[in-house]
């Protein structure tokens, strides 16, 4: 593999965004504090009826993962915007959509993953069976990258805009239903005892959509945002 | 020959010239379509035998759910077209088309709502179809507040159009998630009234009513495609022109 293969560059730009999350280890939290208080609002809102509790639990958790992802999505291009980083990016000889992707996995890694970690925690709480929790840890890794991908978009389209961050929710969110329809839909029908393998063949089509289509918008946003 | 015509009628002086000559024409056809269609949908066609006469307020909802579509589409390739060619005219029907389509929207959603209180008892079920109706308009306001949060109309324009594009491979996997979320959730009672076998008498101002909204988006389109083309065109000679024949 030469210094500067196509590979190269991907790897070299998660690990650039790894270390300098790493070099920031205090904000990693907040959106995972956010996520575990999202949900503990909900039992404090509707009453602590343990069976209604469990019947909305999938819900819960889905629509707090999305909001999550939503409030850690606008720094994945934002403070590169800011230092320049991402000029230098648009000017190397690799195609900008590889390097989006590699920023898009670095952003997953240090959002999504942490996510997935606590959620069996917070569904323990909400009395969820341990069958049940396999398949929610399915959907969230299954989805919580298709969150990303399409938040990207989003994010490049609006990062040069010094309020961006309302605007942001309101293009996204829209895009986020059917992940949140089918991965909250799983969940739901392993609870019955339904069977549950059409939901994530779904969800991985989605996937691999996300990861094949994504990268263009973004990259061609990142750079309409740049001009 | 195409290709040479679709030069000539995007460039800025051409276009403003010939739809303002079109304007008048497309009123008077849509004035006509418009008086024909709602006398055909409000007093010569039968009432139903089920729904009586609250079933006349399709030949509002129906026509307008359509062109709440229709008009996503409209938006998206043209907003393609700006984005791949360039053309700025292209940009502005792109853009231009979105509040229309908005408005066609948010109508199709309250209509739908007035007939579902005397027919379903409640002003809004979580039926497929309503929901990805108003999904529909999330997306649109999304177009909206994009393009009115950038400042330079061009690069907004470009913004819109990926938006756009993107919204567009997104409508059928949201309409069809949204219908398999419903057919899980809900029991028959929507269904039940959702598709008679129309009448005759029935149909055609219907069919009316939807060439009727057509025209009028066009007529709104023009409208509106003129002001921006003003707006952005300001200080330019061909506009100058104009306006010191006036």
């Amino acid at each position: 593999m030469s210094a500067d293969s196509l590979s190269n560059a991907f790897l070299s730009v998660v690990r650039r965004d790894l270390l300098l999350a790493y070099r920031h280890r205090a904000e990693l939290i907040n959106p995972l504090a956010f996520f575990v208080m999202v949900v503990t609002m909900f039992p404090l809102a509707v009453g602590a009826d343990v069976e209604l509790l469990r019947r909305i639990a999938p819900g819960v958790i889905w629509v707090a993962a999305l909001l999550a992802s939503l409030l850690s999505m606008d720094a994945i291009f934002r403070s590169d915007f800011e230092d320049g980083s991402l000029e230098l990016m648009v000017m190397t000889p690799h195609p900008l959509s590889v390097l989006v992707l590699a920023k898009v996995t670095a952003h997953w890694l240090l959002s999504g993953v942490p996510l997935l970690l606590v959620s069996p925690l917070l569904a323990v709480m909400f009395d969820i069976e341990s069958d049940v929790i396999s398949v929610l840890l399915i959907t969230l890794l299954l989805g919580t990258p298709v969150l990303s991908l399409i938040g990207a978009i989003a994010v490049a389209l609006t990062v040069g805009l010094r309020k961006g961050g309302v605007l942001l929710a309101i293009l996204v969110l829209p895009l986020y239903v059917p992940v949140l329809i089918f991965a909250s839909g799983a969940v739901d029908a392993a609870a019955s005892g339904l069977p549950v393998s059409g939901q994530l063949y779904m969800m991985s089509a989605m996937l691999f959509l996300a990861i094949t289509l994504t990268p263009w918008p973004t990259a061609a946003a990142l750079k309409m945002s740049l001009s | 020959m195409i290709m040479r015509f679709l030069h000539k009628f995007s460039s800025p002086p051409y276009f403003y010239s010939i739809s303002g000559r079109l304007l008048p024409w497309l009123t008077a056809l849509f004035l006509a379509l418009l008086a024909y269609g709602l006398y055909g949908g409000l007093v010569t066609a039968p009432a139903d035998y089920q729904q009586g006469d609250s079933f006349r307020i399709i030949y509002v909802h129906v026509p307008a759910a359509w062109m709440s579509m229709f008009i996503y589409v409209v938006m998206a390739v043209s907003g393609a077209i700006g984005l791949i060619w360039r053309i700025k005219l292209a940009e502005i029907v792109s853009i231009s088309s979105a509040p229309i389509g908005a408005s066609f929207t948010l109508l199709a959603l309250i209509t739908g709502s007035l007939w579902g209180k005397p027919m379903w008892g409640t002003w809004w079920v979580w039926d497929a179809r309503l929901t990805s109706e108003l999904i529909l308009l999330f997306l649109y306001l999304g177009v909206i507040g994009l393009y009115n949060a950038i400042e330079d109309s061009r690069t907004a324009s470009r913004a819109v159009a990926i938006l756009a594009l993107v919204g567009v491979v997104n409508i059928p996997i949201i309409h069809y998630s949204v219908e398999w979320w419903n057919s899980l959730h809900q029991g028959p009672t929507v269904t039940k009234f959702a598709k008679p076998s129309i009448h005759i008498d029935m149909l055609i101002p219907l069919l009316v009513m939807a060439v009727a909204f057509k025209v009028y988006y066009v007529i709104a389109l023009l409208l509106r495609s003129r002001n921006e083309l003003v707006q952005r065109e300001q200080g330019s000679r061909w506009l100058d022109e104009i306006l010191e024949n006036k």
